[in-house]
């Protein structure tokens, strides 16, 4: 499985650095023309190359450039240094699990009510899809307002409310359909065991929508984690990866921009294979097929 | 004190209503359900407002309803030229280029098993990724009118959407695909006939997602740098006068918008698939 597949995604990953390069060269080449005709001088395609590799504020950054900039921000800092790509990307994941934990929790507890209690389905599950059609980046700075006038002064609330509110639907979604997986026979089962409710949930429902909940965790983080970042962007929060974003944006500085995306695809990444490790190790100790 | 009673009064009325409708026969029509949530997004409405009144919460922490409404009315021009420019021209534009980009490539990879291997995985990662990250990046190469909006909400659609139409074409039975090489059906006949019609539930589910990203792309993009219209200038340029009602309203109208878009993708999409068991009445 993994070797048929190592080749084409191989492959796949040189094109994308290829074309990372040519582009490169493509859109950087204009910076190294307009100095060589401000200079008088003229130059030739050869020496254009080498110069858009190594600008200081390149258009688009080549992949070493932005490498070298990721593994300054990375290892050549102390942890604890403001312009530490470590420390913010801390700040960052601390915001996401917060708002990872948060989400699951309400996701859960709705689906639980949901599936318990008809008139919650009828009247929560529509608006809770509609909460979702609102751009939750409208409200990101209005909760920072509302939660600094009221004298929450931790920058850590309202992203982790950010990131909750966006984390919570995926569980919700999964919980509701994992709850009711359970077919008649098995339900039949129970009540003529005489379960209570809480019997037939703790001992049926639960463990049956186990796979769903973990299916959803997967979607669920990214989204916390793309929330967070968005509660970091408009708010002139001074940490995390959406802050560096911010900054790098507002002072011209390409290259922290970069660095940052890239620290925030690795932290994606590395979450998410977190994730499935976990739903790898609970299916196997709750003896699901492999 | 009277407000505060109230709205919690009419919450428990309203609540206590919706559990008797919700049990009725009539909760088990289109009408009821309908009914029932209607209902209830009222009663937030008045608890809302019970409670701003109630507790005397000031207008620059959380305006009431009553008083965003009056706002809305009052500035509709200016929010018209915000929907216009964010919506309009920086969500939709991106979304419609994303979306046919997205088509025509899952149908080119479709061709090509090599690229299936190579690219769903990649495509299923980049997915998960914050792409909103990309937004000042391409505000920078495109400038501050909406173009880059569009830009930016081209990428992030691009990926969720290819993946779905990827596993919508390969979606197809064993026995109709049989069934086409017993008719020698060519290529074009294939797709046309059966792989497109057969990837329509998974495309319309990957539209489904991408229009809530659509809209928060086009908003988040105008954070990075915009003319002095639109959503997100408008959001964050108010935030900072404390000028919450106007916030609110905006809020307002961006969530009708996306409600709005999503309904009408619904629609598009029973129209569609109405053969596909989740769209049986």
């Amino acid at each position: 499985m993994m070797t048929d597949r190592a080749l084409p995604v191989l492959t796949v990953l040189l094109a994308i650095f290829a074309l990372w390069y040519a582009a490169a060269v493509w859109m950087n080449a204009k910076w190294v023309y307009d100095q060589a005709s401000r200079a008088g001088t003229t130059v030739t395609l050869a020496e254009v190359i080498p110069q858009t590799m190594a600008q200081p504020r390149p258009l688009l950054p080549p992949p070493h450039q932005v490498a070298t900039e990721l593994w300054k921000g990375v290892a050549a800092q102390a942890v604890t240094s403001k312009r530490s790509l470590v420390y913010h990307g801390y700040v960052t994941f601390r915001g996401t699990m917060m708002g990872f934990a948060l989400g699951i929790a309400l996701g859960v507890g709705l689906a639980m009510a949901i599936v318990r209690f008809r008139v919650m389905e009828l009247s929560v599950m529509p608006w809770a899809i509609i909460s979702q059609t609102i751009p939750i980046v409208a409200l990101a700075p209005m909760i920072l307002t509302v939660s600094n006038q009221m004298g929450i002064d931790n920058r850590e609330v309202p992203k982790a409310i950010i990131s909750a509110y966006l984390s919570f639907f995926p569980v919700l979604v999964s919980m509701v359909k994992g709850l009711r997986s359970p077919d008649q026979m098995q339900l039949d089962l129970l009540s003529t065991y005489g379960a209570s409710q809480g019997q037939t949930f703790w001992k049926l429902r639960l463990p049956a929508s186990m796979p769903y909940f973990f299916a959803s965790l997967k979607v669920a983080i990214a989204a916390a984690l793309v929330g967070t970042i968005i509660g970091e962007l408009p708010t002139g929060a001074i940490e995390g990866l959406g802050a560096r974003m911010l900054i790098g944006s507002q002072f011209g500085e390409p290259l922290i921009m970069w660095a940052a995306l890239f620290a925030a695809a690795i932290l994606a990444g590395g979450l998410i294979v977190i994730v499935g490790l976990i739903e790898r190790m609970a299916r196997a100790r709750m003896g699901a097929p492999a | 004190m009277i407000w505060l009673v109230g709205a919690v009064l009419v919450w428990l009325g309203a609540w206590a209503l919706n559990v008797r409708l919700a049990a009725s026969a009539f909760g088990r029509t289109r009408a009821g359900r309908l009914a029932v949530a209607t209902l209830f997004g009222i009663t937030l409405l008045v608890l809302w407002e019970g409670l701003v009144r109630g507790l005397a919460v000031s207008p620059i922490i959380l305006p009431g309803p009553s008083v965003i409404g009056p706002k809305i009315a009052a500035s509709l021009p200016t929010l018209w030229a915000d929907f216009v420019q964010t919506v309009v021209k920086g969500a939709l534009s991106g979304f419609a280029i994303g979306t046919a980009a997205a088509f025509v490539a899952a149908i080119a990879i479709d061709r090509s098993p090599f690229l299936q291997k190579g690219l769903l995985p990649i495509g299923n990662f980049v997915s998960a990724l914050p792409i909103v990250g990309l937004a000042p990046v391409l505000v920078m190469w495109f400038g501050f009118d909406w173009h880059s909006k569009a830009a930016v909400v081209v990428v992030m659609v691009f990926f969720p959407l290819l993946v779905n139409m990827v596993a919508g074409l390969q979606a197809t039975d064993p026995l109709h695909r049989d069934l086409m090489a017993t008719y020698s059906a060519s290529y074009p006949q294939r797709l046309m006939k059966l792989r497109l019609p057969a990837a329509m539930p998974f495309f319309f589910n990957g539209l489904k997602i991408a229009a809530t990203l659509a809209l928060i792309g086009a908003i988040v993009a105008e954070f990075f740098g915009s003319p002095i219209v639109g959503m997100g200038f408008r959001i964050s340029t108010e935030v900072g006068r404390l000028g919450l009602d106007m916030v609110w309203a905006t809020i307002a109208v961006a969530a009708l918008s996306g409600s709005a878009l999503y309904g009408l993708i619904a629609l598009i999409e029973s129209r569609v698939t109405f053969w596909h068991p989740s769209q049986r009445k």
